[in-house]
């Protein structure tokens, strides 16, 4: 009897945070996708009324940001992302690992160096961004240190630059996502042709081909927009992914770091007396069981910089076109221009690209919770 | 023996490479924010100060510290209710066992990766209706509830190391809910909220989209301020550099003194406690 009235308790205590998450997290989310689907804000006067007219016009609005002449700088902007993460991830997953491998060498001072590396984690961004706005200045900051061992100066503009490289035509996004599957089937039917599974790999092996020439042929035909459109990677975010890197690397270094402590010394001492030298034992022992943090460090950092905004925003400011991403124009589109339905059907863009890579994550790392 | 010796000198040259590159920008602030408007100099960004201009700081101060103040309020009021909330959470959802709670905890979870664009418009709309809009108490209640994943995922990884013997022995001393947590669990919790306050008053402390998007002029915190003054034209650069300082103390003094639990906190942001 008793234990039934405290179990009740504690479902009653829990509620409160309950109730609020299912507000403020699912309904407001819901919220969202259905201003979405609206109209609210296309005419400025009924913006902001109190009772503004609404009407629903189901999928205008994402067509109009995917096809539309006028949402071109969305389909920039989801181009930006993609470089931003790939770059920021290699950065921060490459200088990380580095680091980690440097410190767990048995050196003196080690946690003085630990230290270092992972103090801008403690920052805000918007310091972060501060501090390499001034380091950026065109005619200043880094581009003037080379002078002061008698070098030249560099020229490059940073976040003003406007050059635009591998630039490609919008148009040809379903061939070349197309392109993109067939190869990694095509890697899926190798490996599994070496581990002798032959019904998969041949499986494997024929979807590629099958894709593959859909993509070379009817893909071609499909035309998102009545004309070519161009995009491609503003070199205005070398900047922008520099302070991400120095900012988050230290991140990577002490998952890492973590990770190489926990592998037992006798399982290096056991490849040391199997022959291996340290190339060898990091090679074949030690890369091969730090590859689940390789992976959850992706994860974490990859919707990091799907939602990057404040480092952007503080560092180029919030309208600078050639460093803009989709988090940003949200607001621009939300809170500057009052365009609430466009901006709620971007940040629907965002929320769908976000759980693309959180849901399965949460859901593999609680599955295997409950096993243990 | 050489050739080790020569690996040495490699690590150690590597690391402080390394060390020079991330003290870099730490050395162009101080630098910058101790001299005088006139001296700041594109061409001479990286000399040294002739004169000390400890002026930016009274000036940085006199303009930030409102701002501060403000950013103080809200990371204190904030962080210490969604802290002793997720205790709570974290309290029930460990030793409280309910059917559902396997599915219950993942969705609570999911709150705390989303971008927070998909729920900023209805979350004006609601500050506006509810009057809250532009002050700072919303601003408080937005990280109150989008801390409590953090928090009771922080706590209910601790509280899971606490033997579930421990509690039996409670309840056959006749402890209910309430006596099991404020007799056995809440003495218990304090490396805990240490974790959760420390990590709480970082992230609340450098927040920055709910911060531009929910407050007006008087109630903007640290941030929002920092970031209006280096993006405005004709910036006089010593004084963003000294509030970039004045912005970043709270919580570096932090992390230097209780490194080892903002570590921690870090770790366990990747889910797995």
């Amino acid at each position: 009897m008793k234990m039934t009235r405290d179990r009740i308790t504690a479902i009653l205590m829990l509620l409160p945070s309950l109730v609020l998450l299912g507000i403020f997290v699912y309904g407001f989310i819901g919220q969202t996708a259905w201003t979405s689907f609206s109209d609210w804000g296309r005419n400025p006067a009924q913006a902001l009324a109190l009772n503004p007219e609404i009407r629903m016009v189901g999928w205008q609005n994402y067509r109009d940001l995917f096809t539309g002449i006028i949402d071109v700088r969305f389909r920039q902007d989801l181009v930006n992302t993609f470089f931003f993460t790939i770059f920021f991830l290699a950065g921060c997953l490459g200088l990380g690992l580095g680091l980690a491998f440097l410190l767990d060498q048995d050196v003196r001072g080690e946690g003085f160096f630990r230290t270092l590396f992972l103090f801008p984690m403690s920052l805000s961004f918007v310091v972060t961004g501060t501090i390499w706005r001034w380091m950026l200045q065109p005619r200043g900051g880094l581009n003037v240190l080379p002078t002061t061992v008698g070098l030249e100066p560099l020229q490059f503009r940073w976040l003003t630059d406007r050059t635009q490289v591998w630039r490609f035509d919008w148009n040809d996004l379903p061939s070349m996502t197309g392109l993109l599957v067939a190869a990694v089937l095509l890697g899926v039917a190798v490996s599994a042709w070496r581990s002798r599974r032959r019904t998969r790999a041949g499986v494997a092996l024929a979807s590629a081909l099958v894709v593959g020439a859909w993509s070379l042929t009817l893909a071609r035909s499909i035309a998102l927009l009545p004309f070519p459109e161009l995009h491609g990677f503003n070199l205005a975010f070398i900047g922008i992914i520099m302070a991400a890197v120095w900012q988050m690397s230290g991140y990577t270094m002490a998952l890492y770091l973590a990770g190489l402590r926990g592998i037992p010394a006798e399982l290096r001492e056991a490849a040391r007396v199997d022959g291996a030298n340290e190339g060898q034992l990091y090679r074949y022992v030690v890369l091969p069981l730090l590859q689940p943090i390789t992976l959850s460090a992706m994860i974490i950092l990859g919707h990091i910089s799907l939602k990057i905004f404040d480092l952007i925003f503080a560092m180029a400011g919030a309208d600078n076109a050639t460093t803009d991403v989709p988090a940003l124009l949200m607001y621009l589109t939300a809170f500057r221009a009052n365009q609430f339905a466009k901006g709620a059907a971007i940040a629907m863009v965002l929320l769908v690209m976000v759980a693309a890579v959180i849901v399965p994550y949460l859901w593999s790392s609680l599955r295997g919770e409950v096993r243990r | 023996v050489t050739a080790w010796r020569r690996n040495r000198w490699l690590i150690y040259g590597l690391l402080l490479l390394a060390s020079a590159i991330f003290l870099l920008p730490v050395y162009l602030v101080v630098v910058t924010s101790l001299k005088s408007p006139a001296a700041i100099n594109l061409a001479t960004t990286w000399s040294l100060p002739q004169v000390w201009h400890w002026r930016s700081f009274v000036d940085a101060w006199s303009t930030f510290a409102p701002k501060l103040g403000n950013s103080f309020t809200l990371t204190i009021v904030a962080t210490i209710v969604s802290a002793l909330m997720g205790s709570m959470n974290g309290y029930v959802l460990s030793k409280w066992r309910f059917p559902g709670a396997n599915v219950v905890f993942p969705l609570m979870l999911f709150g705390m990766f989303i971008p927070y664009q998909a729920i900023l418009i209805p979350l004006f709309e609601f500050l506006r209706n509810v009057g809250l809009y532009g002050g700072l108490t919303g601003l408080i209640m937005a990280h109150v509830v989008y801390g409590l994943p953090i928090t009771t995922l922080i706590f209910r990884n601790y509280y899971a190391e606490i033997p579930d013997e421990m509690l039996e022995a409670g309840k056959i001393d006749g402890a209910g809910f309430f006596g099991l947590y404020g007799r056995i669990v809440f003495p218990l919790s304090l490396p805990g909220f240490v974790v959760v306050i420390i990590w709480q008053f970082t992230q609340i402390w450098n927040e920055f989209l709910f911060a531009v998007t929910l407050t007006s002029q008087s109630s903007q915190p640290i941030t929002v301020a920092l970031a209006q003054l280096a993006g405005g034209e004709a910036v006089r650069w010593n004084l963003p550099m000294a509030g970039a300082i004045l912005a970043a103390l709270p919580t570096l003094l932090v992390y230097i003194l209780l490194g080892r639990y903002f570590v921690k906190g870090l770790l366990a942001g990747s889910v797995k406690g």
